[in-house]
C-alpha cells in the first residue's frame, strides 16, 4: 500500500477537526447542513456493512459472510463487548469457509 | 504517596479510563485488519497517530482490501472525519482563546472526547473530561493499534474471516446512530445504495455514493450527538 492514503487521510482529517474548532470558532452552521453531516456516520457505516457483506467485486452475492452478519448482528444486540462480537463474526465465517 | 482525586473528578477519571480500555481493544481489531488489508506495521500506526479518528481509519483500510482505489479509500475516510468538524462547533464554545491550545486540543476532536465534554455541566470538570479522555484513549489508541498490527502480520485475512471482522466492528459503531428515525434511514438508505449500485460502479464508489442518503435530514428533527 502506498503512503499517500496515509498522508492525505492524517491531513485531511486534521483539517476537518480544525475547521470547525479553529477557523469556525464560535459561528455556527445552519441547521440543515449540520443534520445532514451528522448523518454521514450512519450513511457510510451501512454501506460498509451491507456492501462489504453483499458484493465480490462488482456482483451482489449471497455467501458465507452473510452468516457472519447475522451473527454480529446477534452479539451487538445483545450487547456483547466488541472484541467478543468481532471474533464470533470471523470465527463463524472462517469455519463455514472451511466446510 | 496516595493519589489525591477530588470526589467529583473521580467519576468523570473512571468512566474516561474504561472507555479508553475498550477503544484499545478496538484498536487492536483496527491493527490486525489493517495489515490484513495490505498496510505494513509503520503504515497502521502512522494512521492512528496522525489521522486519529477510528471510523475513517477503518473504512479507508477496508476499501483497500477489496481492491477499491486510494482515491475511493480517501473519499470514504474523509466523508467520515467530516463530522468531527461539526463536533468542533460544538466544543469550540468551552475553551479558551489561545490559538496553540486550540491546534492542540483539535487534534483529539473525536465522538468519544465529544461525548464526555458535553456530559459534564462546569467548565472545570468539562476541561478534566475532555483532556483525561483525550490522553487515555490517545495511548490506547496507538499501543492497540501497535500489538494488533505487530500481531496481524502472522494471519492470512480470508482464511480467519477478518473481512467480515470489519463489518462486525462496524455494526457495533453503527448502533448508536440507529437510535434516531434519521439515523435509521440513513444507514438503511446508505446501505441499499451502495449493494443497488455496486454492479454499475468500480469497487469503492457505491460506498462514496452511499453518502447521498445524508439528505435525509434535510427534512427537521433533532439530532442528537451519538454517544
Amino acid at each position: 500500500m502506498s503512503w499517500t492514503l496515509v498522508i492525505w487521510l492524517s491531513a485531511g482529517a486534521y483539517a476537518f477537526k480544525m475547521l470547525g474548532f479553529v477557523v469556525v470558532g464560535s459561528r455556527t452552521l445552519p441547521d440543515v447542513l449540520s443534520r445532514c453531516l451528522m448523518l454521514i456516520p450512519a450513511a457510510l457505516l451501512g454501506a460498509m456493512v451491507l456492501n462489504g457483506t453483499f458484493t465480490d467485486a462488482q456482483s451482489v452475492v449471497i455467501d458465507e459472510r452473510a452468516v457472519g452478519l447475522l451473527v454480529a448482528v446477534v452479539a451487538a444486540w445483545r450487547k456483547l463487548p466488541l472484541i467478543v462480537v468481532v471474533v464470533l463474526a470471523a470465527a463463524t465465517t472462517a469455519l463455514l469457509r472451511m466446510a | 504517596m496516595k493519589l489525591r482525586i477530588e470526589s467529583d473528578v473521580r467519576p468523570v477519571v473512571t468512566s474516561a479510563l474504561a472507555l479508553s480500555g475498550a477503544v484499545g481493544v478496538f484498536a487492536l481489531a483496527f491493527g490486525v485488519l489493517a495489515v490484513g488489508a495490505g498496510a505494513s506495521v509503520w503504515q497502521t500506526c502512522a494512521l492512528s497517530f496522525f489521522a486519529f479518528t477510528g471510523a475513517s481509519q477503518m473504512s479507508a483500510m477496508s476499501i483497500i482490501s477489496t481492491g477499491g482505489t486510494v482515491s475511493a479509500a480517501l473519499g470514504s475516510g474523509l466523508l467520515l472525519a467530516a463530522r468531527n468538524g461539526v463536533y468542533g462547533l460544538a466544543l469550540s464554545p468551552y475553551f479558551g482563546e489561545s490559538l496553540g491550545k486550540r491546534l492542540l486540543a483539535a487534534h483529539f476532536v473525536i465522538d468519544e472526547t465529544t461525548a464526555m465534554m458535553t456530559a459534564q455541566t462546569n467548565p472545570r470538570l468539562q476541561k478534566i473530561a475532555f483532556w483525561t479522555t483525550a490522553i487515555a484513549l490517545f495511548s490506547l489508541w496507538n499501543l492497540g493499534t501497535l500489538i494488533g498490527a505487530v500481531l496481524g502480520g502472522s494471519i492470512d485475512p480470508h482464511t480467519y474471516g477478518l473481512d467480515v471482522g470489519f463489518t462486525a466492528a462496524y455494526i457495533t459503531m453503527l448502533v448508536p446512530h440507529l437510535r434516531t428515525k434519521n439515523g435509521r434511514a440513513a444507514a438503511a438508505g446508505g446501505g441499499l445504495l451502495s449493494v443497488v449500485l455496486a454492479p454499475f460502479l468500480p469497487v469503492g464508489l457505491p460506498i462514496l455514493a452511499s453518502g447521498l442518503a445524508i439528505f435525509i435530514g434535510v427534512k427537521p428533527q433533532r439530532v442528537q450527538v451519538p454517544v
